[in-house]
């Protein structure tokens, strides 16, 4: 720890208030974080969580109200000086250098290890096994950011923070990447941190939030419409005031479909990008009308396994039949027309084009089809008209369809990319993390759809690490494991215990 | 934030940074003792002072916006054509070639095929660091620079060679240069007195033709999409390695062009140093241009006075012209640094904040 590290006991946010063109994104907010606490910040997407923690990250300034830190006023002209202050903030979407090693990119924050020549990577390494150590947070400082999952860069984000000294930490979303057991991990982690720090966190997961938080705090519209221990109240509770209403996500519970392998997987290899065989071996198969849910810990192969079914990744040996046609090896472009729909996990970079506007990411798949394109020339109209019709069916909240893809709210991005996905009317659908970092009223809606494809007839193959999420939609749930199935569960007998084992790679037999 | 506010922000910072570099042109002018306030005057006004001068600078714009035409697709395709100058090499030897082979055919033919020879000439110049990148990854920067220099050399080889024009063999002068070509291949003048030539309405037609192609057409869409975000391109079933190749031989078929238009209207036949920087300019006119034809038209017609400003400086005021380079050095500077300014926010809303501090003393006060 830093020499002159001051413990923060108590941080104040007075009568905040924001404004933003056209917009009130804080409204005289006001809550308080004492020692040792836990401030759970909850609310749906644009409530003005994020804003409020990046006035306390010294990203904006309030237009009116002030924080205070020990009692005493501070004014935080940039992110360095919150960071003075001790406040760590991991962020929603990681600050990491891709093609940087772990090592590097904390190195990169890290100024005691800096001198005009020479940078002591080796006092960067100590800390890391510091922190590593002390909080039982591994990480391989050797490895660069981009071959890592995304749960890996978040551990990777939670370490940078605190190798660089916060004392108070402020996380948004933290769970959002992680799996079940990472998620139990990190609770308990962060219960044990709170000896020696206060902790403030944005989530959309009630259990969360029920588990880790001393208090809640509820944002609507950019106001406080609610505060209290946590302890009083149930997360139905929390989930009503959160979003004004009741919620319900929904539940597969149509009966088992009979129908034909849609998609049948066998003996698949493909490599990382490491080189090594992240998917070895891995055999599986979904019927048509069937949701199998694919459990897994991240970075056991289910990147590798969606790529390579949608041409994006050289399949090293082993088939992929979508009814009956090879897959292996073809052109994203095969693989679109064979009839598949793909729901990526990067749906900032990968799912829609971020510069363009959400009408021409509605035809991404689709220029050159009759209904977009005819001789080469794009019928604008057509176009216009079918964007239209999309953002109403689908809810999209932006003002037109004109507006730039990458400015819209995650829960807005996805419903571009579900919404074209769907639209283009796939004979199966692959879809990664579909509702990670999502408001509950997003993910309520991006489930119903997934429903209701399923009753049309559709294959899902639903790749996700929120167990809640897979035992609520899926027919059968595959667990996956160093790039093989480890075991295939029907739902009746699944249970959240026994998928939890199985994705730590313990099977049954071994267990009993 | 009010909208009237962020209006003003804009043109604040824009003028702000047209000051700064009319300051620091100044000071350079300063430093070599010339004469700041004539030098200036004479850059930006005398070129437009009449009909011939205008001509100069409409001349040199044509070149200008057909080559930026071209690297506007490459750059939105995610490819940096730097290569241009060599493929505008690869256009006039092209042109010249096919005007030196069929002398006789009448000019409703031999013109459009010349056109069409640097044209495939350039495209067949851009083709080669396409394929490279896009099967073997090879950096365009590095392939486009070396052609350049493979191009630059092949062509004084046949101006000194193969196309050497005959009586320069005979006179015994050997001035590096092709006869000089018939006329069945001359782009008419279009004002008398100015060497004005039709290749004013190829320019214009070229730029309508871009414009329609990247964003009118399925192909332009998708060659967007793979310069936008190669991932979701691929994504989309995309084939972004083939639109690569494709956006590059677009890229240099416009170079080319520019080099066949170029001889066809001013030179009339292939001398040394006609590509002159053109292809290094057209980079600077084309982002200038905000890689957009509308943009691009009055950036070339810039460049094109800041080049005639040039040789006038040397001329009157005795300025060198390539001060005048130094100038639009700083000029592309400070455009960087003024997109960078007004992309930042944040910066937006600190001086919001010491705007709104002012206005409101000023309401107490």
């Amino acid at each position: 720890m830093e020499p002159n590290a001051r413990k923060i006991t108590s941080l104040r946010v007075e009568h905040i208030t924001k404004r933003f063109p056209g917009v009130l994104a804080c409204n005289d907010i006001s809550l308080s974080v004492a020692e040792g606490e836990v401030l759970a910040l909850v609310g749906e997407n644009g409530a003005g969580k994020t804003t409020l923690m990046n006035i306390l990250m010294g990203l904006y300034r309030p237009d009116e109200g002030r924080i205070l830190i020990n009692g005493e006023e501070v004014v935080f002209r940039s992110p360095n000086d919150a960071f003075a202050a001790g406040l760590g903030m991991v962020h929603q979407q990681y600050m990491l250098v891709a093609n940087m090693t772990v090592l590097e990119n904390i190195a990169l924050g890290f100024t005691q290890a800096w001198s005009p020549l020479k940078l002591n990577l080796d006092m960067v390494r100590a800390r890391i096994d510091e922190v590593a150590a002390k909080y039982g947070l591994a990480v391989d400082p050797d490895a660069f950011v981009w071959q890592l999952s995304v749960g890996e860069q978040q551990r990777v984000e939670l370490v940078k923070t605190l190798c660089l000294g916060a004392r108070f930490l402020i996380l948004d979303e933290p769970t959002s990447a992680l799996t079940p057991q990472e998620t139990d991990e990190l609770i308990l982690l962060l219960k044990r941190m709170t000896s020696k720090l206060s902790i403030v966190f944005i989530s959309h997961k009630l259990h969360e939030v029920k588990n880790l938080s001393d208090k809640v705090t509820i944002l609507r519209h950019g106001s406080v419409v609610f505060e209290g221990s946590t302890a009083d109240h149930s997360s139905g509770d929390i989930a009503a005031l959160m979003t004004g209403r009741e919620i319900h996500l929904p539940r597969n519970e149509a009966p088992t479909c009979e129908g034909n392998p849609a998609l049948e997987i066998r003996g698949l290899k493909v490599r990382s990008d490491r080189g090594f065989l992240a998917v070895d071996g891995l055999d599986l198969s979904v019927c048509a009308g069937e949701i199998v849910g694919l459990a897994g810990v991240s970075g056991n192969g289910q990147r590798e396994l969606a790529e390579a079914i949608n041409g994006l990744r050289k399949v090293e040996g082993g088939e992929i039949l979508l009814f009956g046609q090879e897959l292996a090896n073809r052109s994203p472009r095969a693989v679109i027309d064979a009839g598949m729909g793909y729901i990526p996990e990067e749906r900032n970079t990968e799912g829609i084009v971020p510069s363009f506007s959400m009408k021409e990411n509605f035809i991404l798949k689709d220029a050159d089809e009759a209904q977009f394109s005819a001789r080469s020339f794009l019928r604008l109209k057509e176009i216009d008209r079918n964007a239209e019709a999309l953002r109403t069916e689908f809810d999209i909240r932006s003002p037109d369809t004109k507006v730039a893809a990458g400015s819209l709210s995650g829960g807005n991005i996805q419903k571009v990319i579900l919404a074209r996905e769907i639209s283009r009317k796939p004979r199966f659908l692959i879809a990664v993390y579909p509702t990670r970092g999502l408001d509950m009223g997003a993910a309520e809606f991006i489930h119903k759809r997934l429903l209701e494809k399923r009753l049309e007839g559709i294959g899902i193959l639903l790749i996700s690490e929120e167990l809640e999420e897979i035992l609520d939609l899926s027919d059968r749930v595959a667990v996956i494991f160093k790039g093989r199935i480890i075991d295939t569960l029907d739902r009746r007998s699944a249970d959240s215990r026994k998928i939890g084992i199985l994705m730590a790679g313990v099977h049954n037999d071994e267990a009993v | 934030m009010t909208k009237q506010f962020k209006a003003l922000y804009k043109t604040v910072v824009i003028l702000l940074a047209a000051a700064a570099a009319m300051l620091l042109g100044a000071l350079i002018l300063w430093t070599i003792g010339a004469d700041v306030t004539k030098t200036y005057s004479v850059i930006i006004l005398e070129p437009l002072k009449n009909k011939i001068q205008i001509g100069e600078v409409l001349i040199r714009a044509i070149p200008l916006t057909i080559i930026a035409l071209g690297i506007s697709v490459a750059y939105r395709s995610g490819i940096i054509n730097i290569g241009a100058e060599g493929q505008m090499a690869m256009g006039i030897l092209a042109a010249t070639a096919v005007a030196l082979a069929l002398p006789g055919l009448p000019k409703y033919a031999l013109l459009p095929l010349a056109m069409i020879a640097g044209t495939l000439g350039g495209a067949a110049w851009g083709f080669i660091p396409g394929i490279l990148k896009a099967k073997l990854h090879v950096s365009e920067l590095l392939s486009t620079v070396m052609l350049n220099y493979i191009a630059a050399q092949f062509y004084t080889f046949c101006l000194r060679g193969p196309m050497l024009d005959p009586a320069e063999i005979t006179m015994g002068s050997g001035t590096p240069q092709s006869m000089r070509l018939t006329k069945a291949i001359w782009l008419d003048r279009l004002v008398p007195g100015t060497r004005i030539h039709t290749g004013v309405y190829i320019a214009l037609a070229m730029a309508f033709i871009i414009w329609l192609l990247l964003w009118r057409t399925s192909w332009g869409y998708k060659m967007r999409a793979a310069g936008a975000s190669e991932r979701a391109a691929r994504y989309g079933g995309i084939g972004v390695a083939g639109y690569l190749v494709v956006a590059m031989m677009i890229s240099g078929a416009f170079a080319g062009l520019a080099g066949a238009v170029e001889i066809a209207g001013v030179h009339r036949r292939a001398i040394e140093g006609i590509t002159g920087g053109y292809g290094f300019s057209g980079i600077v006119v084309a982002l200038f241009g905000g890689l957009h034809p509308a943009g691009i038209i009055p950036a070339s017609f810039f460049f094109g006075l800041l080049i005639v400003g040039a040789d006038m400086t040397q001329r009157m005021v005795g300025v060198p012209a390539n001060m005048v380079l130094v100038l639009q050095g700083i000029i592309i500077l400070v455009i960087v640094a003024t997109r960078m300014v007004l992309a930042n926010p944040y910066l937006m809303e600190r001086v919001w904040r010491r705007y709104q501090k002012l206005t409101r003393r000023d309401k107490e006060a």
